[in-house]
């Protein structure tokens, strides 16, 4: 019975438990390319609970009240990194995030920060994408292994160098937070230098050389002036600064010592 | 394909200028800046023999150009990034020529006039 | 023929959308306030160089209040480049280990703080005892 109500089951139940809810103003960026040149904000009203997030308040809106609004999700659980939004101002998973901290006053949502807007809360990520696949994010083993040659061990020492790296969801919040990238986009960026970090600093790999390229580019981790906001907007706990500034002493060191080692023997 | 960036050298002249800004500008500011002038430390704290004597010194000539060099080099390089965040795109070369010539101007400066007291 | 006209939003004056990036630029601008007061000390030491009566006369400049005054505002510019400075300095340096375990932020910043607490200590006492 009540899988038959279909998806926007719990919303009805909201709906005609109205009197039962507080109501909050959600105030959403929109722009329709197909006849708005600028973007601007409506406001809707949505009942809530105390565990109604941001993502089910947009979900509100365009189950019952304009239906063109656009917005990307998926998991609703913290783990996809689709549904991450400007909220009032700082950039947030819109899952895990909830209306109730915000009540009395009014919740703003717009599009991350520093990525072009194609429709209302959607952003072209393809920037993004491109410098990701540019790093290589996957190990690249010194010799092919054999099954016979069994798993390769790391110790506890060798996995912590870059495990709280390998958490990123790639969910863009770090870029949201950064306004190196955001005045200049040829910046390659907190979570792709992370992500490099997270490669390089893996015993098991093998491609740190060829890596150290990006590193080393102005639009590496030189890029970068320490802001530090990505690693306080991190849904995962990663911290990006952490990576790209160790890798601000590798460069350095891989900068100076090229002129002290013979040709080819450098990592 | 990716060009390297010379900014290792800047860099780290601009962390050795920040972590002896960090250190010593505290204690600096406030002996030459506030206590001195004002008399605080005792009479002759900075009497002019006495600064003469510690300008003199080994210790006193590596002490001042180190800290006011590196000083230098850290505020530069501050400034010449915070310019780019200021949202300042154009003559991107021509700014960095004067901000680090002026950091090496200000370093050859410190070397002559403190190599030459005492 | 693509629909698409995607936005691009304006970067104006960002460093006011966010009390975070406010701060990031007070943090910046500590280093225009180091720089002046490098700049004055160096004169100080031109003044020191050309003989007594122009170092004297630097030292009574010195003491004008416009100078004092300027002086406070770099004092505490120093103190917010050294708090910020320790503050950001475990992700700008190699993970260091003590035996197993690695040097935790707190540690190092707590060390910096002690570093800071003895040179300052050291510089007193040297300037104000008249042993240099």
């Amino acid at each position: 019975m009540l899988a038959a109500l279909g998806p926007n089951h719990r919303h009805r139940q909201d709906h005609t438990m109205t009197e039962r809810l507080k109501e909050i103003n959600i105030e959403v960026f929109r722009y329709l390319p197909e006849h708005d040149d600028e973007p601007h904000f409506e406001t809707y009203k949505v009942p809530f609970a105390d565990n109604t997030s941001v993502l089910e308040g947009l979900q509100y809106i365009k189950d019952h009240l304009d239906g063109s609004l656009a917005f990307r999700w998926s998991c609703r659980m913290a783990i996809c990194g689709s549904c991450g939004k400007m909220v009032n101002g700082a950039p947030q998973l819109s899952c895990r995030t909830f209306l109730r901290d915000y009540y009395p006053g009014k919740v703003r949502i717009e599009p991350l920060d520093h990525f072009p807007v194609e429709r209302d809360l959607i952003v072209d990520q393809s920037d993004f994408l491109r410098k990701l696949e540019g790093i290589k994010p996957y190990l690249h083993s010194v010799k092919p292994r054999a099954i016979a040659d069994g798993p390769h061990h790391q110790t506890p020492a060798e996995l912590a160098e870059y495990e709280q790296f390998s958490q990123c969801i790639n969910c863009l919040l770090c870029y949201a937070a950064c306004p190196q990238y955001g005045l200049d986009n040829e910046f390659t960026g907190p979570g792709v230098l992370a992500l490099l970090h997270r490669y390089n600093a893996d015993s098991r790999d093998a491609a740190k050389a060829e890596r150290m390229q990006v590193v080393n580019a102005e639009q590496g981790v030189w890029g970068c002036t320490l802001v530090g906001y990505c690693s306080e907007v991190c849904p995962k706990g990663v911290d990006p600064a952490l990576a790209v500034n160790r890798n601000k002493i590798c460069s350095t060191k891989d900068y100076f010592l090229r002129f002290l080692t013979p040709r080819g023997t450098r990592v | 394909m990716h060009k390297r960036s010379n900014e290792p050298v800047f860099w780290s002249l601009f962390g050795a200028g920040g972590v002896v800004a960090a250190l010593l500008m505290p204690a600096l500011v406030f002996v030459t800046g506030i206590a001195g002038p004002l008399g605080l430390l005792g009479d002759g704290a900075l009497s002019y023999e006495r600064v003469l004597g510690f300008v003199g010194s080994v210790f006193g000539k590596l002490f001042l150009i180190l800290v006011i060099s590196l000083t230098f080099w850290h505020a530069c390089h501050r400034i010449y990034h915070s310019s780019h965040d200021l949202g300042i795109r154009v003559r991107r070369g021509r700014l960095a020529l004067l901000f680090y010539g002026f950091a090496a101007f200000g370093t050859v400066l410190t070397v002559i006039v403190v190599a030459g007291i005492g | 023929m693509t629909r698409r006209k995607p936005y691009v939003r304006s970067m104006d004056r960002w460093w006011l959308r966010n009390s975070f990036f406010t701060r990031y630029m007070i943090r910046e601008a500590t280093s225009v306030f180091l720089g002046l007061y490098t700049i004055v000390l160096l004169i100080g030491l031109v003044a020191l160089s050309l003989g007594e009566a122009s170092y004297e006369r630097w030292l009574a400049t010195m003491a004008h209040p416009a100078f004092i005054g300027f002086h406070i505002v770099v004092l505490a510019a120093a103190c917010y480049h050294t708090y910020t400075w320790f503050g950001v300095s475990p992700k700008a340096m190699p993970s260091v280990r003590i035996g197993n375990a690695p040097l935790t932020p707190a540690l190092i910043i707590r060390g910096q703080y002690l570093a800071l607490a003895i040179i300052t200590l050291v510089v007193l006492v040297a300037v104000a005892s008249g042993e240099t």
